[in-house]
């Protein structure tokens, strides 16, 4: 697959080769897809197919596979993303090429840990299994050939001759199902798990297989496969990683966000306006530090510097006074009327709060939203560092953090899974305070506080015991937790 | 000495049949170039071990070819030879090959089925010892195991050997069977096993409602087997003590109703039909609503059905015993076992090697005093005589199914070079 610096679409295919190129709606993924794309397409497919797979995984718990619910649901979801499922008389060559792509991105992603790769191979089987089960009859066979599987149904003489065999042979078979049922002949050695339990009728080294316990061959097969192929990709994952525009999406993508959301949090109102500016070199993640520096300097931010930045602070602990006040003081000290930050800003800080419109409280963004969405450009501060920044000018920020050359090539692999900037504070902090929660302050009233005395750490961690002095100090708490092996 | 010269050749009589084809006519000269040639890829790359005196073990022994192979049994006069599998390199160069390049790639499939794994349901002997009441065990183990094997499996060839002792051993041969997986090899020794369980259970078979047609197919070849065999032989009924085994085995609920039928019968027979009949009317388990033989089938098998070690069979890499070995402790020849004549194979006549010597030696003093011309090779001498001796019938069955093995893979040759043509 070849990536382009440039976007550029895809040239559309004439009617027959596009259904020649997916004659099904359904497939093993034997051969991997072969076009360019851009880079946006490229992460929304393999976010759809994320977020797919997972409510494959979610279905899969909340209802017995295959009852109606969950035939009905996970169908549901299908349609919803665009991926193919069932033969329709739509025009079906996109959401199958979506199926084709998305897949084989999640490869990238999934391949690189044993964990991962077992997640990945179980929800892939479930959603194989589903498209499977709504497969016509008819359908059955002709998929089974493409797929350079030998599995031939049987003639009707054929399974008369052997038919007590077969009944007898098949746990779930009666006479009168046989009739209607499709026997497969297999060589035995392709129903392993079948004939060792001598589930299966055998005669000169052939298996006769029901169709029902076709799929489970076949999903064996796929297994082993996908098995094979994940590890293989895994081998050349390095030479993928070393597209940078890649690697954080991948990264990412694997440690998939589904931890806290950091919404309602037991430390609301543990937080005073005047910590934030030490917060912020000590705990807060590189996009959030750049963020208040920004703010600090320009006295203002735009609107997604505004969003990322302010659920943040909710997701620490800013109470909505807080955060009115926060804002509006800096906003001020750049030569803003105060009325108009309260018509303009404070009804948009109220609403991220729930307080207006239609209530919702709005989540901190996860590392995943915020590189993926909402890119930003000139005059920017949003997004992710580690993403968006040029790698050369991300390495001079982090060197002005105080961060050893050590530090900061460790950075790329600190193997940890870091997934939301307020999971950065919320570890930091507890690093610093030696596993105790923030230290708690009365609720202050709107007046500016004298400066707080520095935050005490335990003694337990050596590497922290420095920590008791200046404010410029330390990116320790920064350091340890990027070398910080999980 | 006189025993080493003894054994020697009798190792060599494994390969003795290659060099007795390629002495006669053309069609043997075929046969017999096929296998050089099949073997050429095989040879060299196949695992030997030699068991020396006094129990030194040898593994990783690997030849250029059967003449190395059996100047290296003279020298070292091995007391026994086990086959291994054919590696992605020679064996005996195992340890200048990268870690983890030097792998078991090819080895046929082997089954060893030992008397002393039938020890709790045989009373007339124990652990190594056998005797021609309980031989039947094995002659209905051979009987299952080969129709399946070849009913159900399709394998062509299979060569079953006496191991020299107290049990007996199948090598199957075909192309196929020889790149199995260890988890296939294992899925059919696990399709082949009904026995479940070890000294601490009591009822090791269970049958469900269904029965599959290897089940099937099994009961009826011990039917033919069981009367002489366990109500006669055995006496599985005798007394008291035998059939309290076979109350174990049955509910309770017609524990009272069988005892009193048995104390009134005269002999096992008569116990057994008894117990048929009661036992068909009684519901056998939870599961098992039906009415029917279950709980007499399930008692046959418990007594009489094979029981496979699984890790002979499913390890790519397991050595198993030649055949044509001497056993140590008994004497006796490896010999293949004639399916034809199962039933009359008899391991008390199989031959020892001090008795194969000494027909050797008789016949070479006649031979002598006959003044036969030309001075042959040592070796080409002896093997020849070998077809006189009381070892014939059995070189014979070897023979046999070398040739099978060597027209279907001449068949498989010619199809891919016919295939290759077509290009």
């Amino acid at each position: 697959m070849e990536f382009s610096k440039r976007k550029w679409r895809m040239p559309r295919l004439a009617g027959d080769q596009r259904n020649a190129s997916y004659p099904h709606c359904l497939q093993f993924y034997l051969q991997p897809p072969s076009e360019n794309i851009s880079l946006i397409e490229f992460e929304n497919l393999a976010i759809d197919r994320v977020k797919l797979l997972k409510s494959v995984e979610n279905l899969g718990v909340s209802y017995v596979k295959g009852t109606e619910q969950y035939q009905s649901k996970l169908e549901n979801e299908l349609r919803k993303l665009k991926f193919s499922y069932r033969e329709n008389l739509e025009d079906e060559y996109e959401p199958r090429r979506r199926d084709h792509i998305s897949h084989f991105i999640l490869r990238l992603a999934y391949c690189q840990s044993e964990e991962l790769r077992r997640w990945f191979i179980q929800q892939e089987m479930d959603l194989l299994r589903f498209r499977f089960s709504i497969l016509p009859k008819d359908k059955i066979q002709d998929f089974l050939k493409d797929s350079q599987l030998q599995f031939e149904a049987i003639s009707d003489e054929e399974k008369t001759l052997r038919e007590q065999e077969i009944i007898a042979s098949s746990p779930n078979l009666s006479g009168s199902k046989l009739a209607l049922e499709s026997i497969y002949k297999i060589p035995f050695a392709d129903a392993l798990d079948l004939f060792r339990g001598r589930k299966v009728y055998l005669e000169d080294g052939f298996a006769y297989v029901p169709l029902k316990d076709i799929v489970a061959i076949i999903l064996n097969e796929f297994r082993a496969k996908l098995s094979k192929a994940l590890a293989l990709t895994a081998r050349s994952l390095p030479a993928v990683q070393s597209d940078e525009r890649l690697q954080p999406l991948l990264n990412h993508l694997s440690h998939s966000y589904t931890g806290q959301d950091y919404s309602t949090q037991g430390n609301v109102g543990k937080i005073s306006l005047d910590q934030i500016d030490l917060l912020s070199t000590k705990s807060f993640p590189p996009c959030m530090r750049q963020l208040h520096k920004a703010l600090r300097e320009n006295h203002h931010l735009r609107h997604g510097g505004r969003m990322q930045y302010g659920l943040f602070l909710k997701g620490i602990g800013l109470t909505l006074e807080q955060a009115l006040q926060f804002w509006k003081q800096e906003f001020i000290k750049g030569k803003m009327d105060p009325d108009k930050f309260d018509k303009g800003y404070s009804y948009n800080i109220r609403h991220s709060f729930g307080k207006e419109g239609k209530r919702t409280d709005y989540t901190p963004f996860s590392c995943l939203k915020i590189i993926l969405s909402n890119p930003p450009s000139q005059g920017d501060y949003h997004g992710c560092p580690f993403r968006h920044s040029d790698p050369e000018l991300l390495k001079q920020k982090l060197q002005s953090y105080k961060i050893s050359p050590g530090g900061i090539s460790q950075v790329d692999d600190c193997g940890f899974s870091l997934n939301h900037p307020n999971q950065f504070f919320c570890e930091s902090q507890r690093i610093l305070n030696g596993g105790k929660d923030i230290k708690k302050e009365p609720i202050q009233p709107e007046t500016p506080q004298p400066k707080p005395s520095i935050q005490k750490t335990k003694d337990a961690s050596s590497a922290l015991a420095s920590l008791n002095s200046s404010l410029e100090m330390d990116m320790e708490g920064l350091e340890d937790y990027f070398s910080e092996d999980s | 000495m006189r025993q080493a010269l003894c054994r020697a050749p009798s190792f060599a009589l494994w390969s003795a049949p290659h060099h007795f084809l390629g002495v006669n006519g053309p069609k043997e000269d075929i046969i017999a170039s096929l296998r050089t040639h099949v073997i050429k890829n095989y040879f060299q790359h196949r695992e030997f071990s030699f068991t020396l005196k006094d129990d030194i073990y040898i593994r990783y022994q690997s030849f250029n070819n059967q003449s190395d192979l059996e100047k290296e049994m003279q020298k070292m006069n091995p007391y026994k030879i086990d086959i291994g599998a054919v590696y992605s390199h020679r064996p005996n160069q195992h340890n200048t090959v990268k870690l983890g390049a030097f792998q078991a790639q090819e080895k046929e499939l082997v089954f060893d089925i030992d008397m002393t794994d039938y020890d709790d349901v045989r009373r007339c002997c124990s652990s190594a010892d056998i005797c021609p009441k309980c031989w039947t065990l094995m002659t209905m183990a051979i009987r299952i195991i080969d129709r399946a094997l070849k009913e159900d499996f399709g394998f062509k060839h299979r060569l079953w050997v006496y191991s020299g002792r107290r049990g007996v051993h199948c090598w199957v041969c075909d192309e196929s069977v020889r790149k199995l997986s260890s988890a296939v090899r294992s899925g059919i020794v696990e399709y082949l096993s009904l026995i479940k369980g070890g000294q601490d259970v009591k009822k090791k078979v269970h049958l469900s409602e269904k029965i599959h047609p290897f089940i099937r197919k099994s009961i009826n070849i011990i039917k033919k087997y069981f009367e002489e065999y366990a109500l006669v032989n055995q006496d599985i009924l005798k007394n008291k003590e035998s059939w309290d085994k076979i109350l174990a085995l049955v509910p309770e609920t017609i524990h009272d109703e069988l005892q009193q039928g048995f104390q009134k019968s005269q002999n096992s027979l008569q116990r057994w039909e008894h117990l048929k009949k009661v036992a068909s009317r009684c519901q056998n388990n939870i599961k098992n609503d039906k009415y029917g033989p279950w709980l007499e089938w399930e008692i046959m098998l418990q007594y009489c059905f094979p029981r496979l070690d699984i890790n002979v069979s499913k390890g790519i890499n397991h050595l198993l015993k030649s055949p044509f070995s001497v056993h140590p402790k008994t004497g006796r020849i490896s010999v293949p076992i004639d399916l034809q004549k199962v039933d009359q194979f008899d391991p008390f006549t199989v031959p020892t090697i001090s008795f194969i010597c000494r027909e050797l030696d008789a016949i070479s003093t006649n031979e002598e005093e006959k003044e036969e011309n030309e001075a042959e090779s040592d070796v080409k001498h002896r093997t020849r005589d070998y077809k006189k001796t009381s070892l014939a019938p059995y070189v014979k069955v070897f023979e046999h199914f070398l040739e099978n093995l060597d027209k279907s893979r001449k068949g498989e040759l010619l199809k891919k070079s016919d295939l290759q043509k077509d290009f």
